[in-house]
């Protein structure tokens, strides 16, 4: 009896657990979308802000930010694509493999705002790119980078050995094997990769504050090397710093919910797609 | 003939630029390095390292300037470490809870509520801090002012669950269910090789997540900013204004002169920053290195 009881005690504050990580998901989502959803309208989405940033809407924000993940991803997507597939299909030496895989973890593990003061002192200052979506793009293609080589690596390594053999044995050279092969079996896997990448480069502030974000710019960027108002910095910069930010607090809300929505739906989507391919495997 | 030739020119080029690809990354890394180390060192003509590292002081527009940054490590260390009391418990207990409780049907379900709390954007935590949690602590705890070092700690605890919560899932996956049938097959229960059976083996495991998720703790930057009050006092106290390592940066980079002292010392505290998340993640590798090799 004993034994039953003490089970059920331990099972069930697992599942407390559990359950504060689902109410703390619930509840973060609930208040910003009931006191956000109020502020969404049309003109919201694709106004200009006006009266320094007391009225009208977010959407030279939005763009920026638009513009910032496309960059990311033609930055990190070849580049980490490219090294996943070295590290799966090409490189033989264990060695090396290793001082690759530390590192890419290591990257992995620098810090937003680490990545925002090397943008500052490498892209913007360096080589002279300035602020801009250039080196918000290039900052943050390096900071997602890690994530796509792994979920790359990952659906690379999910297609059966089989597959290379039996093109290898038909006289495919690797490349040929891999190219028309193994990537047509992986791309599946590897975009629901980009699509998680897209949502964490469009979500951050700290790596784009130095190198790429403007509290307000009076027209959209016109070339790469204009700078940008992003959706989160938008958020921070009006809750903490504008004009009477007391009083906007409805755009705030607006602002966070419009950027959360975007990309928890991106998550949410790697998620059921991820879980569709697993359950979909065939061999 | 030619056209082999032509595949085979055609493959070393194809390896070549792969390779190169892989070398980004590395190369990423040792450029964040000089570059933190270019822009930083400088500062110790003005500070020692002692008086940098120790100092109490952070008046970095005075004349001298006072450049002690050990406000902002006592301050980190303050906010990591309660934010890990909470992230612990609830990473590794819903991680169990996944992987070795709930029904299957619950599995899919509970993991993509975890995945999505990682992709709340920091900013919107911190937005989020900043309405609900700082008034609500302040007028719980009738404080004189809701951005605390708890409000932070709270809020990055939640944060770094899921970071926890997913190496430890690994951990407890890795364990050869061969064990459990073992242990359940001598008559203990369910909770009972849970304990003594795969909680055990997969401990390197879960301090592996717990040091990932104090590296993602430590690192954190809008969140802390947006809700901890920002003010650098000595020592930190639970329950008032801190200032951390990272909101530091972010609070005073954007209005220093290049190259004067001040915005040397904020590259130098970044240097700070990424040895530490460095040797945790380093620490957390080998930690975590034990258990793929048990498996």
């Amino acid at each position: 009896m004993n034994r039953v009881w003490s089970q059920r005690t331990a099972f069930a504050l697992l599942g407390l657990s559990a359950l504060a990580v689902f109410a703390a998901l619930a509840v973060v989502l609930g208040f910003v979308t009931v006191r956000g959803a109020p502020a969404i309208s049309w003109e919201f989405l694709s106004a200009f802000p006006r009266r320094g940033m007391t009225e009208g809407g977010i959407f030279p924000a939005l763009l920026g930010t638009f513009y910032l993940v496309l960059g990311t991803v033609i930055v990190s997507l070849p580049l980490g694509v490219g090294a996943a597939i070295y590290l799966a299909e090409y490189a033989e030496q264990r060695s090396w493999i290793r001082v690759v895989r530390i590192g890419v973890n290591n990257l992995a593990a620098v810090p937003s705002i680490v990545f925002g003061l090397f943008g500052l002192a490498f892209f913007v200052k360096a080589l002279g790119l300035g602020v801009s979506i250039l080196s918000g793009a290039l900052t943050l293609g390096l900071m997602v980078m890690p994530l796509l080589i792994r979920s790359t690596e990952e659906a690379l390594n999910a297609v059966p050995k089989e597959f290379r053999e039996g093109a290898l044995a038909l006289g495919a050279t690797r490349w040929q094997a891999v190219r028309s092969v193994v990537l047509p079996v992986a791309v599946p896997g590897i975009l629901t990769g980009a699509i998680l990448a897209v949502g964490r480069a469009a979500g951050e502030t700290a790596p784009i504050m130095f190198t790429a974000a403007a509290f307000y710019t009076p027209r959209l960027p016109r070339s790469p090397l204009d700078e940008v108002m992003a959706l989160p910095y938008h958020l921070y910069v009006m809750a903490t710093e504008s004009t009477a930010f007391w009083r906007t607090r409805h755009l705030q809300f607006g602002t966070a919910l419009v950027l959360l929505g975007l990309v928890l739906i991106l998550y949410l989507w790697a998620a059921v797609w991820r879980a569709r391919i697993r359950r979909r495997k065939r061999w | 003939m030619r056209s082999e030739v032509r595949s085979r020119i055609g493959e070393h080029t194809v390896r070549w630029i792969m390779g190169a690809c892989a070398g980004v990354s590395l190369l990423a890394l040792g450029l964040i390095v000089l570059f933190l180390f270019r822009e930083g060192m400088p500062v110790f003509r003005t500070v020692s390292l002692g008086g940098f590292l120790g100092g109490r002081f952070w008046f970095p527009t005075s004349e001298p300037p006072s450049l002690g940054i050990l406000p902002m490590i006592l301050g980190s260390g303050l906010v990591t470490g309660f934010a890990l009391l909470v992230a612990v418990p609830l990473g590794i207990g819903t991680a169990l809870f996944v992987g070795e409780v709930a029904p299957a049907s619950a599995r899919n379900p509970l993991k993509v509520a975890v995945e999505m709390l990682a992709g709340v954007p920091s900013v919107v935590y911190g937005f989020f801090g900043l309405m609900i949690v700082v008034p609500w602590l302040q007028a719980t705890l009738n404080l004189p002012t809701g951005q605390t070092a708890l409000t932070a700690s709270l809020l990055l605890g939640i944060m770094a669950v899921p970071t926890v919560a997913s190496i430890a899932e690994d951990a407890v996956a890795a364990v050869p269910d061969t064990w459990r049938e073992a242990s359940l097959a001598l008559g203990a229960t369910r909770w009972q090789t849970l304990r003594s059976v795969v909680v055990p083996a997969a401990r390197s495991g879960l301090l592996a997540g717990t040091l990932l998720g104090m590296g993602r703790a430590v690192g954190e930057t809008m969140t802390v900013l947006m809700v901890s009050g920002n003010s650098p006092t000595l020592p930190p106290v639970l329950g008032w204004p801190v200032r951390t390592l990272t909101a530091t940066i972010a609070l005073e980079m954007a209005e220093t002169p290049v190259g004067s002292p001040h915005y040397h010392a904020l590259f130098a505290v970044g240097g700070v920053l990424f040895l530490f998340t460095l040797t945790l993640n380093v620490v957390g590798e080998l930690v975590g290195n034990r258990i793929r090799r048990l498996a």
